[in-house]
């Protein structure tokens, strides 16, 4: 999302809600393999902010906040990064087998307040909130928004070691493991939010490649109190999964977290 | 893909009584028709054989026929095209392996024979032996074919075939 769109959405809202923008644009993160075999294969990702699951036709998706984490939990480094005018690519070597996490984790204050009777409003990273505002600004409502788009790709055997949660925002905790994904067989995955079982909490999973077909499929899951959602795919193919929510800290503050997979189903 | 599982078991016609045998001196044969194709760009495919238990899980790999020969085993990436293979039993190899990787075969059939010692340690019970094909800018396609080990009485090929990348495959487990 382009920070102008970014700040006409949240003028209109009153406050910066970054889900509620981005049901109508998605983030995304596109590899072009998710099972390898061989010795150190790539992958090449795209990443993107689209209207259209998975063709970029919007804006492509800034490269500094994504990041690759290797099969023993350590960095890997992101190769070949390019952006273009709708999309970002870059390339990933998967030096050693297993499971890889590749994260696009985003994290951003907003703030309104009123400065002399006129209402103002200030979004930028959560380091600078404590010196942005100026001293004479009441009524601060502050919202801390944290977002998460991420994909997953294995060489060799899968691992889960760069699948562990980090605790922080919405994440994705897999119990049937993201690399492992089949048709006919049912997933299980749970939601976490700041590293406890996010309840209640509605996923929206879309499959790629409507730009051909009428509508969806879509499907709407919604977490159990152990976070844990259950997917049955309705067919093989590169799967979108959405999930978004909101509350507030002990200070008052609102918090927004977001979370983003793709996902890929293969066939029997 | 989902492979029907339709198959035809034909009785032995042999009037020979089979004498009990150790289990290791059974052999399990099998045949496998890698059809000719019509079509542009032809490349042989890449076949895997495994055995699957009555929950459809692959307790062993018999053979894969692969490119073996490229050098720094570039054949290897395309090990994951086999995909049911792969995920059931191949991710978790070490490939090449002694006695289970071969080159790929030309069209035509193939018969193989894995002696009771390449398949020890199967625990008597009904089993399947499944063959699947992967072929470059071409399809794939899974074939199940059941048996019980360890064969008892006389020998009885069990058959099924496949529609496009498979012909029959014949499986006769011998006491």
């Amino acid at each position: 999302m382009s920070a102008l769109r970014f700040a006409a959405v949240a003028a209109l809202l009153g406050v910066a809600l970054a889900p509620t923008a981005a049901q109508a644009h998605r983030s995304w993160l596109a590899p072009s393999a998710t099972v390898l075999s061989g010795a150190q294969p790539w992958v090449t990702v795209d990443g993107a902010v689209s209207n259209t699951l998975f063709y970029a036709d919007h804006v492509p998706m800034r490269l500094e906040g994504v990041k690759a984490v290797g099969p023993d939990g350590a960095p890997v480094a992101i190769q070949n990064g390019a952006t273009g005018k709708y999309r970002s690519t870059f390339d990933v070597q998967l030096a050693n087998p297993g499971t890889y996490k590749i994260a696009n984790v985003s994290e951003s204050a907003m703030a309104s307040y009123k400065q002399g009777g006129e209402t103002k409003r200030w979004r930028g990273p959560v380091g600078q909130l404590t010196t942005a505002l100026p001293k004479d600004a009441t009524e601060v409502q502050v919202t801390y928004s944290s977002r998460r788009v991420e994909t997953f790709v294995t060489a060799g055997a899968p691992n889960t070691t760069a699948l562990k949660a980090e605790g922080k925002g919405l994440e994705l905790e897999p119990i049937t493991h993201p690399n492992d994904l089949v048709a006919s067989e049912k997933a299980r995955f749970r939601l976490l939010s700041d590293g406890k079982p996010a309840a209640g909490v509605e996923v929206e999973i879309v499959l790629g490649g409507v730009r051909y077909r009428e509508k969806g499929p879509e499907l709407k899951v919604t977490t159990g109190a152990d976070g844990v959602f259950e997917v049955t795919w309705p067919e093989a193919g590169l799967w979108w999964l959405e999930a978004t929510v909101q509350g507030a800290d002990a200070s008052g503050a609102r918090k927004s977290s977001g979370y983003v997979a793709t996902l890929e189903v293969l066939p029997d | 893909m989902r492979v029907k599982p339709s198959w035809t078991l034909f009785a032995a016609a042999s009037g020979l009584a089979a004498a009990p045998a150790a289990a290791n001196a059974a052999e399990l044969s099998v045949s496998v028709e890698i059809p000719r194709l019509s079509v542009a760009e032809y490349h042989r495919p890449y076949v895997a054989l495994w055995i699957e238990n009555a929950d459809q899980a692959a307790v062993k790999t018999l053979a894969v026929w692969y490119d073996i020969k490229l050098k720094n085993n570039e054949g290897n990436t395309w090990l994951k095209d086999m995909r049911q293979w792969w995920r059931k039993a191949g991710r978790s190899l070490t490939m090449p392996a002694d006695g289970i990787s071969g080159p790929t075969k030309a069209p035509g059939k193939h018969q193989v024979t894995f002696s009771g010692a390449q398949v020890a340690g199967l625990a008597p019970g009904q089993y399947a032996l499944v063959v699947e094909a992967s072929r470059e800018v071409g399809g794939r396609e899974v074939v199940r074919v059941p048996f019980t080990w360890p064969p008892k009485g006389p020998a009885r090929p069990a058959q099924a075939a496949g529609t496009a990348e498979l012909g029959a495959v014949v499986v006769t487990a011998k006491p």
